[in-house]
């Protein structure tokens, strides 16, 4: 018995300056977490998986994002990450005001399809005042006019085996000594087909302006704003995320942010 | 001659006074209360402000706290704006670290997981513990439903709102009574912790996602928006942190190694007096 009550003595003791240790030294001893290859992190980045499995469950495939009133919009949509692309094909396309601008849909599909910016505005629209989320916890309300996403894939037949869009973006989000580094995303192909991914050209019953990704945005409206790809160019479909980029499935999350993006 | 007298009794019986269930999700939240709170400083920290309504106003102002840093002709400082009365704040917050080569962050890198500005992997740590501190308030939930601990120990009798001024009375007297269930006070703590604090901070984390607002928007319109459920989940994070301060002091006022063993083996020294039942060891 008293070797029992020594040991939970003991135990008390170690506990009580264990906890002494983390509270006096700060959180340092944390920081491995930060090590994108680390394994305690791998583990812990499965939760995320959960929670897109658990929100994929939940939802339903059609379910809508709140649209808000006209009086909701009380400021313009704030501009963030890329404002001004700087690449060469971007700044020749903004001079030209957008003319030669081409959407291209290619991957696994049954024909690559491409279509100019008129064409696109010609196509049926889609007009939703819609809450934006950024992922640093800021919202914004505006206005987003474009086509539907769905049809204009249909156009191009998406294969059987497709599983996700990922989406090439003009917009050089990070420049660096071995050149630039595109922006691209990715997401699976319900929310490609989701009733609100529209290709939006409008915003605030205006063009779309540059700083909010002209001339075309994709808005995904069950996301946080890193999966509204600006400056979109190209739509490829694929059953792997794999080659591209760091093989996360698009620029924020090689860098270390969730590929669902929904919470 | 006289008989000699029986000495009172100088401490009640051991009584086991925790199950399995409860030392297992207390020290389950613990650890979880600890990462959430610490990564979702981090998570603050991307955007150091809170605001009442659907959106952040960039263009109008709806915030009701702002942590920052400004220049000032002595240098930069840093400053906190609570419903609109400006705080210097530096050195804890918008500003901290060692002089000559500060940190201009809202909370401090000591207080934050990870010590630097990395807000992809405080969430990864935040949604991670957020997954294990809901599963066990799950099983906290069944358990002490059917085991009984619920209905003795948490939710409050009219009885034990009768008993409640004398209790706050002998707690402001740092006189405690260690019975064998828990006294007014503890049931009303700790049912507001249960039934409105965790499940308020559960919530409000569930309407900041834009995917849950889908499934369920009637999160948008009983936390009045998404930017207020933001407002709403940092202020309960306050109040638990609050709670985590007076619930440590009272451990340590009433007898650390008693509380501290019944939260590990399950078995309390209660007060003498305290009539023994069959089960208790003495």
């Amino acid at each position: 018995m008293s070797r029992l009550i020594i040991n939970r003595r003991r135990f008390l003791l170690g506990s009580a300056a264990l906890g002494s240790g983390l509270a006096v030294s700060g959180c340092d001893q944390f920081d491995f977490l930060a090590q994108r290859d680390n394994r305690v992190r791998a583990v812990m980045e499965r939760a995320n998986v959960l929670t897109y499995s658990a929100q994929r469950a939940l939802i339903g495939d059609q379910v809508l994002a709140r649209e808000y009133a006209q009086s909701e919009i009380r400021q313009g949509m704030k501009p963030n990450g890329s404002t001004e692309p700087t690449t060469p094909e971007y700044m020749f396309l903004r001079e030209a005001n957008f003319e030669p601008y081409r959407l291209t849909i290619k991957g696994m599909v049954d024909r690559e399809v491409s279509f100019s910016l008129a064409e696109l505005r010609n196509m049926p629209s889609r007009t939703q005042i819609t809450r934006h989320d950024c992922v640093e916890g800021w919202s914004c309300i505006a206005k987003w006019t474009g086509t539907p996403l769905g049809p204009v894939l249909d156009q191009a037949g998406v294969r059987p085996g497709a599983r996700y869009a990922v989406y090439h973006c003009f917009d050089n989000i990070q420049r660096t000594l071995s050149g630039d580094v595109l922006y691209y995303t990715s997401s699976d192909l319900v929310d490609a087909y989701h009733p609100q991914s529209i290709l939006s050209y409008g915003l605030n019953d205006q063009a779309l302006p540059v700083s909010n990704g002209a001339p075309i945005r994709l808005r995904i409206e069950r996301a946080l704003g890193y999966k509204q790809p600006k400056y979109l160019h190209t739509i490829e479909l694929v059953d792997d995320l794999a080659p591209f980029g760091r093989g996360k499935g698009g620029y924020w999350e090689d860098n270390g942010y969730d590929w669902y993006g929904g919470i | 001659m006289t008989e000699p007298e029986i000495a009172p009794p100088q401490r009640g019986p051991l009584v086991y006074r925790q199950s399995i269930w409860t030392r297992l999700t207390h020290w389950t939240w613990a650890l979880c209360l600890f990462f959430l709170l610490l990564s979702g400083l981090q998570i603050f920290n991307a955007h150091p402000a809170l605001y009442i309504g659907q959106q952040s106003g960039f263009e109008f102002d709806n915030a009701v706290l702002r942590i920052g840093a400004i220049n000032t002709p002595e240098g930069p400082r840093g400053q906190t704006t609570v419903f609109g009365q400006t705080y210097d704040t530096s050195g804890i917050l918008g500003m901290s670290g060692p002089e000559g080569n500060p940190v201009y962050t809202a909370f401090p890198g000591s207080v934050t997981i990870p010590s630097f500005r990395d807000l992809a992997t405080g969430r990864v740590v935040h949604f991670f513990f957020g997954w294990i501190f809901v599963a066990a308030l799950f099983v906290w939930f069944l358990a002490s439903f059917i085991n009984g601990h619920l209905r003795r120990d948490i939710l409050p009798k009219p009885s034990d709102v009768g008993g409640l001024p004398r209790d706050v009375l002998d707690h402001a007297r740092f006189r405690f009574h260690h019975g064998r269930v828990y006294s007014p006070l503890q049931k009303l703590s700790y049912f507001t912790v249960f039934f409105v604090l965790f499940p308020l901070i559960i919530l409000t984390g569930l309407t900041m996602s834009p995917g849950m607002d889908a499934a369920w928007p009637w999160l948008l319109d009983v936390f009045g928006g998404r930017q207020t459920a933001r407002t709403i989940h940092f202020v309960v994070m306050v109040l638990l942190v609050a709670f985590f301060i007076v619930h440590i002091a009272m451990v340590l006022l009433a007898g650390p190694i008693n509380e501290l063993r019944s939260m590990i083996t399950g078995w309390y020294r209660t007060s003498p007096g305290t009539q023994s039942q069959e089960g208790d060891r003495s």
